[in-house]
């Protein structure tokens, strides 16, 4: 099967608009499976809008959203969830008053198919529990077993944060700016651990940090005033003059300043 | 292939059946065993039944407030319409048209909660939040109506009646006397206890736990959270109408007015919080308290709802984790071996406390007595001493009492705050050292 024939994510003349404002005006986008790519742009372009609308949380005024070669725009985030696409937020979205371990636990329970269930106990699902101790292990949160979300460090909740995103197994990931407010440190290293937990997924992230970008991505996607203008491997990406005329320009030549 | 060797390791602490919740679950079936054996007085007997299935009742409106995080004020439609089906399938019973045995009766009552919930719930469940506060306050005063307009169903201002005593006896058994139904009841408390907290231990009780904490997360790890809160409200409405089938069992009358009103949806609300919404047992204490406010409160002032309100008021501000925060922090510090110095504080509080308490109730007093009973000539006897309601001394002496009581509660309160955060911070030291070990 030709690797083109489907694709992972494709979004296809996605429009949105809040009132008169059109937010996204005909964004196409087409990600290959296991892909990385980067989303950048200048503040207000539309990114996080863009997610929101893959992932369910607002529905496009019109185009298509196809995942896996499957129409989900206008479908609700958790259907949306169920066939495979997963997400996590700018702003820390965990379950505050659960521990880590019962945070990771809830999200493995769907894909692991107990949904509903109040007819079996928890402690007696092993799968379950083996595989949010593996997850736990995974963001090296297994010292905090049973520490509640709230009480972690700003740090510790992000990496919960992209565990419960990749609890359920999905296979595209969306990360709304997953280092946002980190030191440079706690960023290089969380990078590393997002390689390392989305390994042979199809990664969707928003990022700000250039040097983050080009360490990270195969592929960057430019998003101008609701846009796609470039849509290209980072050095193509680098070389667009379109690119760096709207938006790249100083931040391309500082990430190479620092030795890229 | 690690899998295999690793699971294996004890990574699940958690026990379904160890030790400690043996004890507790024993202690808990042995105490309701016991209770009526040692309180043996016909008003301690008609509490204790009403202990027993208001637990239930209180449970089941935390599995939606503590566990859920939604703030119903219409649990009194479920308990209440409960009754009203379990009332009617008694006298159906004892017709000889429904061969339903008065054990099985508390069922009924569930099962018709239960089918309510599922019409009534579906609406209410598809908001959270203050929209379902709303709906549910719009659901009670809808419900509390129809119950006057179909004086048939409802009974009208009289009521509906029964006989509980319509089975043949078995073993002696008929119901009849008031012990008998408190040992129904008191078995329908202990499996419904354990029932709801084995519910807390399941994925959709989990999850419920989830959609509190954060809704909007939830609907991104596939799960549908007005499903989630319908299917906890459905639950809640079963186990709400098994007590409300006990209650009518009990008492062998229901009334409309009283039972399906939203004021009585407003006092469960009050005792499960005021009992603890955050912690499972909580609403057990709450319900304990509901019964000894209103049986034994009620006798001793006629302002016992302003004391109430009152009190409601304090714990909301300073203890909005109810009396069951209140336990758990002690024991807390007492596993730090921490409780003992702070003793002589807890008395200095309570003491001071108590003078205040003092004071304001004697102003209360008067004042109910001046509106009230002002027929009865000016002179009232309040906790032994007789005041002259039209005295100013007596005025006076009661401003004064409260004020010294306030002044030396909060010098007490500001000495023990102190001493608290400096023991927290201890205790948080000591877990830090060993965390690092």
């Amino acid at each position: 099967m030709a690797q083109n024939a489907t694709y992972a994510l494709e979004l296809r003349d996605l429009r949105k608009s809040f009132g008169k404002t059109e937010i996204i005006r005909g964004a196409n986008l087409a990600v290959n499976a296991g892909e990385r790519v980067a989303i950048i742009g200048p503040n207000g372009a539309g990114k996080s809008t863009l997610f929101n609308l893959i992932s369910g949380r607002f529905a496009p005024t019109s185009g298509e959203v196809i995942l896996n070669g499957q129409r989900i725009d206008g479908k609700k985030p958790f259907e949306i969830n169920r066939m495979g696409l997963s997400r996590s937020f700018q702003i820390t979205n965990i379950f505050p008053n659960l521990s880590v371990f019962e945070n990771l636990r809830c999200g493995v329970l769907w894909s692991m198919g107990y949904k509903y269930t109040f007819l079996r106990f928890l402690s007696g699902l092993h799968d379950a529990n083996e595989r949010a101790k593996q997850l736990m292990e995974m963001i090296k949160l297994d010292k905090k077993r049973d520490t509640l979300a709230v009480n972690l460090t700003y740090a510790e909740q992000r990496a919960l944060e992209i565990g419960i995103t990749i609890a359920g197994g999905a296979n595209v990931i969306l990360l709304d700016e997953p280092t946002a407010g980190m030191s440079r440190s706690e960023t290089t290293r969380f990078i590393h651990l997002i390689k390392e937990v989305t390994e042979g997924r199809t990664l969707l992230t928003v990022e700000h940090d250039m040097g983050v970008v080009f360490g990270l991505a195969d592929k960057i996607a430019v998003v101008v005033y609701g846009e796609v203008i470039a849509f290209d491997t980072p050095d193509k990406v680098r070389a667009n003059a379109r690119v760096q005329e709207a938006y790249l320009g100083s931040a391309v030549a500082d990430a190479q300043a620092e030795g890229h | 292939m690690t899998t295999t060797t690793s699971s294996t390791t004890s990574y699940h602490r958690f026990k379904p059946w160890n030790v400690g919740r043996i004890v507790i679950w024993s202690l808990f079936a042995l105490m309701l065993i016991v209770a009526p054996m040692l309180f043996k007085s016909s008003l301690a007997l008609t509490m204790l039944s009403q202990i027993g299935y208001l637990i239930i009742i209180c449970l089941s409106y935390n599995m939606l407030l503590g566990q859920g995080g939604m703030l119903s004020f219409g649990h009194a439609v479920y308990t209440g319409l409960g009754s009203f089906i379990a009332i009617h399938a008694m006298n159906l019973a004892s017709k000889g048209s429904l061969p339903i045995p008065l054990v099985f009766i508390p069922l009924v009552g569930g099962l018709a909660g239960m089918m309510f919930a599922v019409l009534l719930g579906y609406v209410t469940t598809k908001k959270a939040g203050t929209t379902f506060a709303m709906i549910t306050l719009g659901i009670g005063e809808l419900v509390a109506s129809m119950a006057l307009m179909f004086p048939e169903f409802f009974g009208g201002e009289g009521g509906i009646t029964t006989d509980r005593v319509y089975g043949g006896s078995f073993l002696g058994i008929n119901f009849g006397p008031a012990i008998q139904v408190y040992y129904l009841i008191a078995a329908y408390c202990f499996v419904c206890t354990a029932a709801m907290f084995a519910f807390t231990g399941t994925p959709l009780g989990r999850i419920l736990n989830a959609v509190r904490d954060n809704p909007e997360r939830v609907e991104f790890i596939g799960y549908n959270t007005q499903r989630v809160r319908y299917f906890a409200f459905i639950i809640a409405g079963f186990f709400a109408g098994i007590g409300g089938g006990l209650t009518a069992i009990n008492f062998e009358i229901i009334t409309a007015a009283d039972s399906v009103s939203v004021i009585r949806s407003g006092g469960y609300l009050l005792f499960t919080f005021l009992g603890g919404a955050t912690f499972f047992f909580g609403p057990i204490i709450g319900a304990v308290l509901l019964v000894f406010a209103s049986v034994l409160l009620s006798e001793l002032s006629k302002a016992w709802l302003l004391y109430l309100g009152l009190v409601f008021l304090f714990m909301v501000m300073y203890a909005p984790g109810g009396v069951a925060s209140l336990i758990m922090m002690n024991l807390r510090l007492a596993k730090f071996g921490k409780l003992r110095s702070l003793w002589p504080s807890y008395l200095g509080l309570a003491g001071t406390g108590l003078v205040a308490v003092l004071g304001a109730a004697c102003m209360v007093e008067m004042t109910y007595h001046l509106q009230l009973n002002a027929a009865l000539g000016p002179v009232m006897s309040f906790m032994g001493a007789s005041l002259d309601t039209t005295a100013l001394s007596s005025w006076f002496g009661s401003v004064f009492v409260l004020l010294t009581g306030l002044g030396l509660f909060e010098l007490c309160r500001r000495q023990f705050r102190q001493q608290w955060s400096q023991i927290q911070e201890e205790i948080e030291h000591q877990i830090k050292r060993g965390e690092a070990l």
